[in-house]
């Protein structure tokens, strides 16, 4: 674990240097203990792949005790971290929640499945069910509001991003970007190829949680058959 | 009340102290450029200091009030008037009923704010009432002004009341009156159009080859046309790592310093993303946010490195000064 300034408002804990479970689940935990037991001065958490933000006031950090030359915001708040996490552990995170991702596959929903099927040598069936026999863990949250990166996509379906983005891509749309897979949230720009499309709303303002995914989600994908309304699946 | 907006500016949103704590959620602050400017048209009418204003950008609008309206402009200069009078920044200004308040264009930096006694009473979307136009999040629907929206005002607190009260004073409620005092040049940032802004070092600063390190510190960088509220693309020298660097995307700050590999840095600004995965080469200060919010593209700046004990230090003493603003002006309309 490592300490950083993120500027004059903000800390970042180090938590490894990759991708991977083990870092994951020590993400979650620091995460869930900074929410458990806050320190004095914090703003808000944002936890990523290997590492926890805590964004922080530096006018409300708890002064020194008496006597002592004051140190600067940042020390103080980051000796009051440091003392938070000293006996975090990765083991007693509580299961995951499971969310199925009903998805229309191919065609006007998915324009790219046959093109990322073609670069493999595979059967646009052959994607869909590779697609959908994976699962993925939610490592993140960013990009845009309620956008989950996932890892776990299978290697034989991996496919580098279009060389032109489109401009709109459409809320839903389940695209593949290199070793990535994930959803656009809101309709947004974007340079990945796109293989389908679901009706859940992974962002909703009125909802709470807005976001529909959360760090540490298992996430599996279900095809809908082509004669499956988009709109009657599973909420 | 209401609030007319009979010409909507180029670009004009409401903005309040910003959509916080839902970061985890990929969900961005949003909330004012120049957070100083939004805090003290709040003091300077009575409201809570994080209300919600209208942030006004380069050009217009015109809006008018329905009922006489203590009011308080702050920030860049975008010349306005309230029907044939031209009204000073950091003063309370009482405007009658009807009067047309116009922003004509900025004359010295970029960003307007026009805080309201009562504060900016849309709906609070996810706790805030900032407008995010990428996820049309708050605001009117989420979305910069048009002609024809009707802003509603909230009430004015007690304190609104007495300032109101104190600024037209006899002089009665058919004209516009401003205060004869107003918030001190001392107490705030130091606007300029080719600023020196204060930054503390990146995390990435020393992965910069010994030239690019050099030119980030000496040079001088323009802010390239494609800058908005999301972030300022800075044109000039072309900055270069020693070596490729592989960064996982996480967390960036309000003033974080990017650089894509490009080479052109990137200033992120209140509608930022939550996360980021370039290196991060500076962060500017807190306390210097605001003169970057007023730069226009076109504009030119300069680094300056100090610590990070210093930007806090500096960030506290501003923190001191706002308080002071709001201790004289409660003090004075006891």
């Amino acid at each position: 674990m490592r300490l950083a300034p993120l500027g004059d408002r903000a800390l970042l804990v180090h938590l490894g240097t990759s991708i991977d479970e083990a870092t994951h689940r020590l993400v979650r935990a620091v995460y869930a203990r900074l929410a458990a037991h806050q320190v004095p001065g914090t703003i808000e958490l944002v936890p990523a792949f290997a590492s926890v933000a805590v964004h922080y006031e530096p006018s409300r950090v708890p002064a020194d005790v008496r006597g002592r030359e004051q140190r600067s915001p940042y020390e103080r708040f980051a000796d009051r971290v440091r003392a938070v996490l000293a006996d975090v552990e990765a083991d007693a995170l509580p299961a995951p929640r499971t969310v199925e991702i009903p998805v229309r596959y191919g065609g006007a929903d998915g324009p790219d499945l046959d093109a990322v099927a073609a670069a493999h040598g595979l059967r646009p069936e052959e994607v869909v069910r590779l697609h959908c026999t994976a699962t993925y863990r939610v490592y993140m949250l960013g990009f845009a509001p309620g956008f989950a990166y996932l890892g776990g996509l299978p290697e034989e379906i991996a496919t580098p991003r279009r060389p032109e983005p489109r401009t709109a891509v459409p809320a839903g749309t389940v695209g593949i970007g290199g070793s990535q897979t994930g959803i656009y949230p809101i309709v947004s720009p974007g340079g990945w190829q796109l293989i389908g499309r679901t009706a859940l709303r992974l962002f909703d303002a009125r909802r709470t949680p807005a976001a529909l995914l959360a760090i540490g989600d298992v996430v599996r994908f279900r095809a809908l058959a082509a004669d499956e309304s988009l709109d009657l699946a599973p909420a | 009340m209401i609030c007319d907006v009979l010409h909507p500016g180029q670009l004009a949103t409401v903005q309040d102290d910003g959509r916080v704590g839902h970061q985890q959620e990929g969900i961005p602050v949003a909330g004012p450029m120049d957070r100083m400017a939004l805090r003290v048209a709040n003091l300077l009418v009575g409201n809570d200091e994080g209300a919600a204003v209208l942030e006004c950008t380069l050009v217009g609008p015109t809006v008018r009030f329905d009922e006489h309206t203590l009011i308080a402009l702050t920030g860049g200069d975008l010349a306005v008037t309230a029907g044939t009078v031209p009204l000073p920044l950091w003063r309370p200004i009482c405007v009658p009923a009807g009067t047309m308040v116009s922003a004509l264009a900025a004359v010295r930096g970029c960003r307007g704010y026009l805080g309201v006694a009562g504060g900016i009473d849309v709906p609070r979307v996810l706790g805030s009432r900032s407008t995010y136009v990428r996820a049309s999040l708050g605001g009117i629907d989420g979305r910069a002004l048009r002609r024809g929206d009707r802003l509603p005002i909230g009430n004015p607190t007690e304190l609104g009341r007495r300032i109101a009260n104190a600024v037209a004073g006899d002089r009665g409620r058919d004209r516009v009156t401003i205060a004869h005092w107003g918030t001190s040049t001392s107490l705030l940032p130091r606007y300029a159009s080719s600023p020196v802004i204060r930054v503390v070092e990146g995390e990435h600063t020393t992965l910069l080859t010994p030239e690019s390190a050099q030119q980030l510190w000496s040079s001088e960088f323009r802010v390239g046309a494609q800058s908005d509220r999301m972030g300022y693309r800075l044109e000039g020298a072309t900055l270069a790592l020693k070596a490729p660097c592989e960064i996982l995307s996480e967390a960036v700050a309000f003033g974080t310093v990017q650089l894509p590999p490009g080479g052109n840095p990137i200033v992120l600004m209140a509608d930022r993303q939550t996360t980021g995965g370039y290196p991060r080469i500076a962060e500017v200060a807190s306390v210097d946010l605001p003169v970057v919010a007023q730069l226009k593209p076109g504009d030119r700046l300069r680094f300056r490195a100090i610590s990070l004990a210093e930007a806090q230090r500096l960030y506290l003493a501003r923190e001191d000064n706002l308080r002071q603003v709001r201790a004289a002006i409660a003090l004075h309309h006891h």
